[in-house]
């Protein structure tokens, strides 16, 4: 099936149009972000405009953002390695044991609204005065983190063989050898998907934080409202800060795009 | 039985065996749950006690702070909420409104832009490259870079109208702009990601069905109609399932854009912020209970109704 010529000129116009309209606000996002506020108000200097990194100095000094990416690193690297360590045993026995309501449990935690899980947290958390702190942070992101995990991993020890952990079996191994040894290694490109999800999921993660965590804890997504005035809006600091968040994001989504596109769409075409 | 028999036929894992510790043979034995209990326990812990303790809350008139005493109250706060038409009702109407027309456009422009990329051709790694950006992007960013695009004084919005004749438009500002402005924004950060869903769909259909249907001298649309998407229809119910519950439960773009309460006249405000709202700027515990108990009931509903349909579909 040859596409036509006619096709294939379509085809280019609508991409063209379709990569235009999702890539453009992103680049007026970062030219605002390398502008004065004056030439922010001003039109003319849309497209041509003398950039100055002024901005990234305000976010990085004055605000403070140094710590809030620290914070956002941590909770989110603390939430996906505590989440794997968890989900991924779970995730093989639901897979193996064939435990489908045990799933749905797990996999109810993506259903449910995050806010009627936020007032009993607060009540509990803030009466063991860990609100404010990371602990509650990253066990809140956990509850984003871990069904995912078991929703991607499950999928991943569905489609491997049982017949290779048999084979070790034979050859002497346990069966949480075999899992250790075998299934394992065998399992890091699923994990990497998993764990790369898991930790985009928390870093974007903003209403737990909105909520759990204190000015020293905060992370970026709630940090972005520090240049959010009642009276006025500092554009030229809040695009720095905006893109000090996304923009580490989508670079590494630019080197591990296979894994993120496995993931977002497991699960999806089984029927 | 292969536990068993695997002795008699390797005699070396028989002389492994007896040599591992009594607790490595239990935990062998009881891996099922070992394995799986932690996660259980943590989800039994951190998802359904709290979800219980909302449902408790939902009949009680707690408020102003959860330590407080409150006093048991039946059902008066379902009757209260079901019964205000001046919050509860109009977020009911803008969540469906919402996750309603985003839902429609982008599973259409998704299912055209799949469409687009499904055959191979040259440069197709770039255009899927910039079709992940929007959906790794952080939501709260998302927002506040279409607050500045949709600025009515200094935004690049109005700017593009008026190079084509148009007066400016007040955007999320207007009081019934707003809400589709947010939906606009939810529909360019979320169908890349319903591509994706329906491009691995297409990826996965084997090419006769369409090859036959071309022998017998289908055109384009026709083999669209009635061969590409009946096939692709257990892909699409999946797509609109897992944006559908994502949608319905929106709150970061219209917290980014709108604020408190969804802005000054609650012009935005769906049923997940006026829950948000009702818990930590005004403490009405007992009735936030009852609004997520509702909503809650909603979700579930909307997603039997579309498996309902998904099974009608498969017989």
């Amino acid at each position: 099936m040859r596409p036509s010529t006619g096709f294939k000129v379509f085809r280019t116009t609508a991409l063209i149009v379709v990569v235009t309209s999702l890539v453009a606000p992103l680049v007026w996002m970062v030219a605002a972000s390398l502008k004065t506020n004056v030439d922010i108000y001003d039109s003319a200097k849309a497209l041509v405009f003398t950039p100055t990194l002024d901005n990234y100095g305000t976010v990085l000094q004055q605000a403070n953002y140094v710590q809030f990416i620290v914070n956002s690193l941590w909770v989110a690297f603390a939430a996906t390695a505590l989440s794997l360590v968890l989900g991924v045993p779970a995730a093989y026995s639901m897979s193996r044991f064939n435990m489908r309501k045990s799933a749905l449990v797990v996999l109810m935690a993506r259903v449910i609204p995050g806010v009627s899980l936020l007032v009993p947290w607060y009540y509990v958390f803030s009466n063991l005065r860990m609100v404010g702190g990371f602990g509650v942070l990253i066990l809140s992101h956990m509850f984003v983190s871990l069904p995912l995990i078991v929703y991607i991993m499950m999928g991943f020890f569905d489609g491997l063989p049982e017949e290779l952990e048999e084979a070790a079996l034979v050859d002497g191994l346990t069966h949480i050898g075999a899992f250790r040894r075998i299934t394992l290694p065998l399992s890091v490109p699923g994990i990497a998907t998993a764990g790369i999800l898991s930790f985009i999921f928390s870093w974007n993660n903003f209403m737990f934080a909105l909520v759990l965590s204190g000015a020293d804890t905060k992370t970026l997504p709630v940090a972005i409202f520090d240049f959010v005035g009642y009276a006025s809006i500092d554009w030229g600091g809040l695009m720095a800060a905006t893109t000090v968040v996304t923009l580490p994001i989508m670079v590494i989504a630019l080197f591990v795009q296979k894994y993120i596109v496995s993931g977002l769409t497991a699960g999806a075409t089984k029927g | 039985m292969p536990a068993v028999t695997a002795p008699e036929r390797a005699p070396r894992g028989a002389s492994v065996m007896p040599d591992t510790p009594g607790w490595a043979r239990w935990a062998n034995d009881h891996r099922k749950w070992l394995f799986a209990a932690p996660a259980m326990a943590f989800v039994a812990v951190l998802i359904i006690f709290p979800l219980a303790w909302t449902v408790y809350l939902s009949l009680t008139d707690s408020a102003g702070s959860v330590r407080a005493e409150s006093e048991f109250i039946g059902f008066r706060n379902y009757v209260d909420v079901l019964s205000d038409t001046d919050r509860f009702w109009p977020a009911v109407a803008r969540t469906g409104a919402f996750t309603g027309v985003a839902l429609f456009f982008e599973v259409v422009l998704g299912m055209a832009i799949a469409l687009l990329l499904w055959r191979p051709f040259r440069g197709e790694k770039w255009v899927r490259v910039a079709i992940l950006l929007p959906l790794v992007a952080t939501p709260v960013a998302v927002g506040m870079m279409w607050r500045l695009i949709f600025d009515p004084n200094i935004g690049l919005a109005n700017q593009a109208l008026g190079w084509i004749g148009i007066g400016p438009q007040p955007w999320l500002a207007g009081q019934h702009t707003a809400l589709p402005t947010t939906i606009f924004i939810d529909i360019w950060q979320w169908t890349p990601m319903v591509v994706l869903i329906l491009l691995a769909g297409l990826t996965s259909l084997s090419d006769e069905p369409q090859e036959a249907a071309m022998i017998d001298g289908a055109s384009a649309w026709q083999r669209f109609r009635h061969v590409t998407l009946p096939l692709l229809m257990p892909t699409v119910i999946v797509a609109i399932l897992l944006r559908g519950i994502d949608a319905l439960k929106t709150f970061d773009i219209l917290y980014a854009t709108k604020g408190r309460g969804g802005g000054s006249f609650h012009e935005v405000e769906t049923l997940n912020v006026y829950a948000y709202g009702l818990s930590f700027d005004y403490n009405e515990y007992g009735l936030s209970s009852t609004v997520l108990i509702l909503f809650f009931l909603i979700i579930i509903g909307s997603m039997w109704a579309l498996t309902a349909r998904r099974k009608g579909a498969d017989r």
